[in-house]
């Protein structure tokens, strides 16, 4: 019977089927943060319990840590107080903790990859929603809340029920000043914020096949806003390319067996989906947010839709209210709408090849003297490479800010916000009320976007600067 | 956890589609290391305004919501971060249920993780409600999970979905990590035919 790639990773990973329960998963690797871990730990102390497998389970500092001088004293005791327990849990339990001091300490789904601990046929867990950025390599992973956290840190072990299998199929290619973003960017436009629930998204399809890890990884990290448990994509040469000479990748003839496992991982010929939905690559256009959650985008040259024209009064309703909250008016375009911040950075887009897009647009170019561009790595690695590229200068020429690595202002926990009213071009992965800042208002965009944008001082269509 | 029991009451409606984590509770209060004290944070933004007062006008300030332990909202509910605080702030406040047309996975699974029961109903019974305690806020609702059963204001017994594993966790109180620690002679036979494919502390 032809399996498709997510039935192969959740069949090798059953430890138990109890009739009438759920499936108990092994997972191969849990990442830890700061933000939805200290409750976990705590259960494991009042319960006498050991983190089972330490050396499947790495921590880092991001959610709440500043992005400003980390020579400095954190100013915000709770958050300090916070990434401190961080410390002293992984030492008390024996978990590898990469904080606020490591030279390796980044974004968690930043981190994963770049030390080749994230690797195909894997199960990923985090208590992170955006953990699905880790299926770019072809494994099965997925956000978790905190009792779960708990439950694989003691037991290795979740109990879950199957997810239902959605093909994403998109073909041909990006045209100029088109990128990974905007392919995600248009699917969960297309299907709605709960179109993939109780879904596993698969990435297929010659586009696809044309992203570097780091463009999969974008496609990959926004499947949760689409809904769905999980996304990935098969692993390929492009993977292995990518995987190969990592800190934690296998070596020699280790490497070589690895990769010959690997490749009985993608979908046999013939496997059955239960949903299938197909994205011309060569019709996408740049692609931006105007609402309140992730689905309420459009391509950067359309036009605000009107409330008065849906049908469905609670659709009405919401589109309202997200456009009230916007400060826009529907039926006008939003290219050309002015911002007062840009925002380079989060697990979604702060790879090297989000600030090489970046910083190609904003190259011997200012940005507006209107508008605060921040530009923040996802993790140490990131910052040096692209310090031995000479990004920062570009960037600093350019009149932005350049950070210390974390999640900074996509969430917003760090000090890094919105003022109440302001707007900004964000490339991260979402745009609810207050996210970015209490009375914040975000439009989600590719790097490109956010960059042109930057330089304009309005919402831009980069397109028109390449 | 505690065992869950019928229970009837009042309903705080929420009209609104998409209700994400964020809304639910705000990141900012995210940097605690607790699960207590989230109930003042329930939906923070949209209950107080800038000066920390009240919203008269937003439903859980109202009389009507004291009280209440069943919310009632639109689809996709709980969509966004995987923030387990946004049960234990709902739980906090008093919510024993919250009915949508559909919960986002990840909100689901960590409600039925603290006897917080997501129920699933239909898009009429949900425009039912609605307009019932639009009608009649003192309108109450009561809730058997045994029998899988709320009973409308009308008095109509709707039967709505949960699988058995999660039913029966909630009806005992059991905790899913005390069953997963019961199974240690799979997951070690588990582990010892699968090697670790990495070393997370070398290096």
């Amino acid at each position: 019977m032809p399996r498709t790639i997510i039935e192969k990773l959740w069949d090798a990973h059953v430890v138990h089927q109890q009739p009438g329960a759920p499936a108990l998963l092994f997972i191969d690797l849990h990442l830890v943060h700061e933000v939805t871990s200290p409750q976990a730990f705590q259960g494991l102390r009042e319960r006498g319990l050991k983190v089972r497998r330490p050396d499947l389970t790495i921590a880092t500092a991001d959610h709440s840590i500043p992005t400003s001088d980390r020579s400095l004293p954190i100013v915000d005791e709770i958050a300090a107080r916070q990434l401190a327990q961080l410390e002293t849990n992984c030492a008390e339990f024996g978990i590898r903790c990469l904080g606020v001091h490591s030279d390796r300490q980044g974004i968690v789904h930043v981190i994963g990859p770049e030390l080749g601990l994230t690797q195909p046929g894997m199960t990923v867990t985090c208590g992170d929603s955006h953990t699905a950025t880790h299926g770019a390599f072809g494994a099965l992973a997925f956000g978790i809340g905190t009792s779960e956290v708990e439950n694989v840190l003691a037991t290795q072990c979740l109990l879950q029920r199957p997810s239902k299998s959605f093909r994403v199929e998109v073909n041909g290619r990006l045209r100029p000043g088109v990128s990974a973003k905007d392919i995600i960017l248009a699917l969960i436009a297309g299907i709605g914020v709960g179109g993939g629930t109780g879904s596993v998204f698969e990435f297929t399809g010659s586009a696809i096949r044309g992203l570097s890890m780091e463009e999969r990884m974008t496609v990959c990290n926004m499947s949760i806003e689409g809904g769905a448990r999980a996304g990935l994509i098969a692993p390929d040469d492009t993977t292995f390319e990518y995987l190969a000479g990592r800190p934690h990748a296998p070596k020699g003839a280790a490497w070589d067996a690895a990769v010959s496992r690997w490749r009985q991982l993608p979908t046999d010929e013939g496997a059955a989906y239960d949903r299938s939905v197909t994205i011309d690559a060569d019709a996408l256009e740049p692609m931006i947010t105007y609402g309140t959650n992730p689905g309420m985008g459009m391509s950067i040259g359309a036009t605000l839709p009107d409330p008065a024209a849906l049908a469905d009064p609670m659709q009405r309703e919401s589109v309202s209210k997200a456009l009230a909250y916007m400060g826009l008016e529907g039926g006008k375009p939003l290219a050309g709408h002015a911002i007062d911040v840009v925002f380079i950075g989060s697990c979604t887009n702060s790879r090297i090849s989000d600030l090489r897009a970046a910083a190609a647009m904003l190259r011997g170019r200012k940005v507006s003297p209107n508008v605060r561009v921040m530009v923040v790595p996802g993790s140490q690695e990131v910052k040096r490479q692209a310090i031995a590229e000479g990004l920062p200068e570009v960037f600093r020429a350019a009149g932005c800010e350049w950070r210390e690595p974390g999640c900074s202002m996509c969430i917003a926990m760090n000090g890094d916000q919105l003022s109440p009213g302001q707007y900004a071009v964000s490339t991260s992965n979402r745009n609810f009320e207050g996210r970015q800042g209490k009375g914040g208002r975000t439009f989600l965009a590719s790097p490109l976007t956010a960059a042109a944008s930057a330089i304009t001082g309005v919402v831009t269509d980069a397109r028109t600067m390449l | 956890m505690t065992p869950f029991t019928n229970f009837e009451s009042r309903v705080v409606p929420l009209p609104l589609n998409n209700v994400d984590t964020d809304q639910i509770i705000p990141a900012r209060f995210l940097k605690t290391t607790s699960k207590q004290g989230l109930d003042k944070q329930l939906f923070c933004d949209w209950r107080y305004d800038a000066q920390g007062n009240p919203k008269p006008e937003f439903i859980l300030n109202q009389p009507r919501a004291a009280g209440a332990q069943v919310l009632l909202a639109g689809d996709n509910f709980g969509c966004g971060s995987s923030r387990e605080h946004a049960p234990w702030a709902l739980t906090q406040f008093g919510f024993r249920a919250v009915l949508s047309t559909s919960f986002a996975d990840i909100f689901k699974q960590n409600s039925l993780k603290n006897s917080l029961l997501p129920i699933v109903i239909p898009v009429d019974v949900q425009a039912e409600l609605f307009a019932a305690v639009e009608a009649d806020p003192a309108a109450v609702v009561k809730i058997d999970l045994a029998s899988q059963t709320l009973t409308t204001p009308s008095g109509r017994a709707v039967e709505f979905p949960i699988d058995a594993f999660s039913k029966h966790c909630l009806l005992e109180g059991v905790d899913e990590l005390g069953y997963i620690l019961n199974q240690e002679s799979a997951i070690k036979a588990y582990e010892q035919s699968h090697p670790a494919g990495i070393d997370a502390l070398a290096g």
